[in-house]
């Protein structure tokens, strides 16, 4: 059929080449918009960030938060309180972080009395309770320290401490 | 015209799937080296881009289905969040929207051209067939589609729709609350609609199936509604309809972008973009624009009939309208398939045309004065084209001369030129 | 060539087609006007001065009555619009109240019974001037203020319905049709569709309607200076008509200058994808008499 045209198969097959090449750039450009729209909307981007007002939350007192989809502990923590977290030797922990490295400063000042903390027990999920050593989760046991350090039971992971800011004095900001 | 396997496994991997599950022969078999007519001309290229509109509408539906919520106070609301939020959302919707407006464009070219050719004739009746189950079903589709915005219209449309099957004698009130799942239109409606517009599509994908195996079976048609007779009438499919199916629908694309783009909200009704409310009915209930003929002839029978209301006559007409089409095969008493040769069936396929544009405006409009009248004339011709005209012109036209093969009706064509010219005649 | 005649009847169709698209109209309406807008063709774009303007307007005079169910406080900044910096947002958000949700009590009312209310955030949906249908029947003459975010949709013209509409009340000063007589309440409109007329403006024999329009119960609002433009532009009826249909020209459709601006992408692509597709089918065609 085309045995005369073996000679110059160059200039058919870049015409063939460059139109394929063209379909499948066309066909990356539809497909993107098609795997975007799973990723998080506008209104739930829009409520990605939250702001707390912390003066109701009195001495030794926790108020839960949702944020994100996920229960966050803003926990006020009494001197004494602060004084255990910061005495014991984290560094022999399973996953060790100081108490400083857990908290944020505003204007300079390390604000040690608030304790942020996403409310998930990094074993399986579930929601641990306040106690007065930090937490115990009741699901399968695990304990965390007044920081929200784990020290005993089967969680592997410190509880995860969000990304936070101070607004003022009494206002953060979480996300 | 099923053809002997021209399929040789060219790798290991290749021959071993080949024994267990012989996929790349079938590909290979049906598109890539099955005998095409070579004198297929663009009207054939809407079977290809009535898959490309099936493949967007499942692709951009189920994407749409992970966002919308069907009940009644959240859908419409839930469109908007589609609309907005959601990125690309827009996009998403409007190709969905569009393209069922296309998805009829095309079907509409595609039928026509069956029609024109005699594609419906022996022995291609049962793709006939499948052909037009495909068409209801669509139908189907679009319409608990359109109910899903739950606008104005989406809710409008549903109740006269529904309310249609209020119109059987007898069975009709009982039949109308099983489908609404109440007394009205309202959520029970709106979340089995949703059920079913997610189902029908897929129905539609295996009827296709069917629809390709019955086309391959027996091979295509061809302008000049001659069968092939040798390998010089045909050309394998992969390249040159391959590549032709591929221009065809990148042109058409350009007029779905057009849509998408710069008019996406052109075919519809403004009355959507207001939220369905059962105490007020808008000022006209209008389908979306494909199915209007169908609903023209449905309000026109005006007059009721031996006890039975027009109501109940006007679906009569709606359903013997749809079957007449099932039914084109055994109308058509002529020896000849494509209308190239047949001078008076041209002029009344030229009429029909006209007469189901004509039918169209009449169901984009109220029914009162002239838009009756037309209406009534309309509906009639269309019975008489089907039940009259094609029995009788087959019987007692005389048709032009035939070519004797697809070969020789393309002589003096555009010839096969090695070199760098070649003589174009029309 | 031989798509001539395939495309003649195509185009055929599609006027046929568009015509029969063409509604019917319920009463007799004045022409609507064509300002004109920057937002039209294929390349239009929101004015943004224009559209913080029309925000300014509906938020001092339609949101009184009229809703916008669909829009949130944070699509104020979003790109495509009005253009607001996200701090500007905040303090136009905290400018209204929305229902606050039950306290600790559980209650979700006041000692007076009064609705908790608390300053919006960006995140939130625009307030709404009447908590429900019937409250909103009940301050408005028995009819409900129409939610607003898709009215440049949901009526034929969509702008320059919008802008007739709103203007359209100051048409013909003092030349209010006689026929109507006393209309307590009710306000007449030339533009307006869905409101009806006194027997006395119709047709005694066949009931068709004598004059344009009918009646609403919106009174008329864009009376000049309404509205203080923090822009300094001078608030004439025409310009806050103008204004506010813009604003609500892109509350109906934000993502409009996103959309054209893939448009002429995707054209552009498609022309050339469509120019090699038709070379390669000569190419591959060539050696074949067809």
């Amino acid at each position: 059929m085309v045995a005369e045209h073996a000679s110059e198969p160059t200039r058919r097959d870049f015409l063939y080449i460059a139109t394929g090449a063209l379909a499948a750039a066309g066909a990356v450009a539809v497909a993107w918009p098609l795997i975007d729209q799973m990723n998080p909307s506008a209104d739930v981007l829009a409520l990605s960030t939250l702001k707390v007002d912390l003066s109701p939350v009195a001495l030794g007192q926790q108020i839960t938060v949702m944020w994100r989809s996920k229960p966050v502990f803003v926990r006020h923590r009494t001197p004494k309180e602060i004084q255990e977290a910061e005495a014991i030797n984290w560094k022999a922990m399973r996953d060790p972080q100081s108490d400083e490295s857990r908290l944020v400063s505003f204007n300079g000042a390390l604000q040690k009395e608030w304790l942020i903390l996403i409310g998930i027990c990094t074993h399986l999920g579930c929601i641990p309770l306040k106690t007065d050593q930090g937490y115990l989760c009741p699901c399968h046991g695990s304990r965390y320290d007044l920081s929200g350090r784990i020290v005993a039971g089967p969680a592997p992971l410190d509880l995860e401490v969000p990304p936070y800011k101070f607004l003022s004095a009494t206002q953060i900001q979480i996300g | 015209m099923a053809h002997q396997s021209t399929y040789v496994p060219k790798s290991g991997f290749e021959r071993w799937l080949d024994v267990r599950l012989p996929i790349m022969r079938l590909v290979h078999d049906s598109f890539v080296d099955y005998p095409t007519p070579k004198n297929l001309n663009y009207w054939w290229t809407f079977g290809g881009i009535l898959s490309f509109c099936l493949a967007t509408q499942i692709v951009t539906g189920i994407i749409l289905a992970m966002h919308y919520t069907p009940n009644s106070d959240l859908a419409f609301s839930s469109v908007q969040h589609i609309m907005r939020d959601i990125n690309y959302g827009w996009l998403i919707r409007y190709i969905h929207s569009n393209g069922a407006s296309m998805f009829f464009v095309a079907v509409y070219i595609h039928i026509f051209r069956g029609i024109y050719y005699g594609s419906y004739k022996a022995p291609r009746e049962v793709l006939w067939i499948l052909g037009m189950v495909i068409y209801v079903l669509m139908m189907a589709a679009a319409f608990f589609g359109y109910v899903l915005v739950w606008g104005q219209m989406s809710f409008w449309g549903a109740t006269v729709i529904t309310n249609i099957f209020g119109a059987i004698p007898g069975i009709g009130k009982g039949v109308s609350q099983w489908l609404w799942g109440g007394f009205a239109v309202a959520n029970p409606t709106l979340n089995r609609f949703f059920s079913l517009h997610y189902l029908v599509p897929f129905l539609i994908a295996g009827v296709v199936v069917l629809h390709v195996w019955a086309l391959h079976a027996v091979g295509q048609n061809n302008p000049t509604g001659i069968e092939p007779k040798d390998k010089g009438d045909t050309v394998p499919f992969t390249p040159y309809a391959t590549v032709k199916d591929a221009f065809a629908m990148a042109l058409f694309t350009i007029l779905f972008a057009y849509f998408v783009f710069y008019n996406p909200e052109g075919l519809g009704d403004v009355a959507n973009n207001i939220p369905a409310n059962p105490l007020q009915t808008p000022a006209e209930i209008v389908p979306e624009w494909y199915l209007l003929p169908f609903y023209a002839i449905l309000r026109s029978i005006t007059f009721g009939l031996f006890g039975l209301t027009a109501k109940f006559l006007g679906v009569c007409a709606l359903g013997g309208a749809i079957l007449l089409l099932f039914l084109l095969p055994w109308l058509d008493t002529s020896k000849v398939r494509s209308l190239r040769y047949r001078p008076w069936m041209q002029l009344f396929f030229g009429v029909f045309v006209v007469d189901c544009l004509a039918l169209g405006w009449v169901g984009a409009h109220k029914p009162e004065g002239m838009v009756i009248t037309v209406g009534q004339i309309a509906t009639a011709y269309y019975f008489i084209h089907f039940l009259i005209i094609y029995p009788l012109v087959g019987l007692i036209e005389t048709p032009r001369p035939m070519p004797e093969s697809i070969s020789k009706s393309v002589l003096g064509h555009r010839k096969a030129v090695p070199a760098a010219t070649a003589g174009q005649t029309a | 060539m031989k798509l001539i005649k395939p495309a003649i009847a195509l185009c055929i169709a599609a006027a046929a087609l568009a015509a029969s698209l063409a509604p019917a109209q319920a009463v007799i309406l004045r022409p609507l006007k064509h300002p004109g807008w920057s937002f039209e063709g294929p390349f239009g774009t929101f004015d943004r001065a224009s559209l913080q303007r029309g925000y300014q307007v509906y938020k001092e005079v339609c949101s009184a009555c009229h809703s916008l169910n669909y829009l949130t406080y944070r699509n104020l900044s979003d790109p495509g619009g009005p253009g607001f910096t996200p701090a500007q947002v905040e303090v136009l958000a905290a400018q209204s109240k929305v229902p606050a949700g039950p306290d600790e009590t559980g209650s979700i009312t006041d000692e007076n019974g009064n609705l908790l209310m608390r300053p919006a955030l960006p995140s939130d949906t625009f307030a709404k001037p009447f908590p429900n249908d019937n409250a909103a029947k009940a301050a408005n003459n028995g009819a409900v203020p129409p939610d607003l975010t898709l009215m440049a949709k949901a009526r034929e013209g969509g702008p320059d319905y919008i802008y007739s509409f709103v203007s359209g009340f100051a048409d013909d000063p003092g030349q209010r049709p006689a026929c109507l007589g006393e209309t307590p309440g009710m306000h007449y409109n030339p533009y307006f569709a869905s409101g009806g007329l006194p027997d006395s403006c119709k047709d005694p024999q066949t009931g068709t309607e004598l004059i344009d329009g009918s009646l609403t119960a919106m009174p008329p609002q864009l009376t000049p200076d309404r509205v203080t433009y923090a822009d300094g532009t001078k608030a004439t009826t025409e310009q806050m008509a103008h204004d506010v249909a813009t604003f609500l020209a892109w509350a109906s459709d934000p993502h409009m200058e996103a959309r054209k601006r893939m448009g002429f992408q995707v054209m552009i692509y498609l022309g050339v994808l469509s120019v090699f597709l038709f070379i390669a089918y000569r190419k591959v065609w060539r050696d074949v008499e067809h």
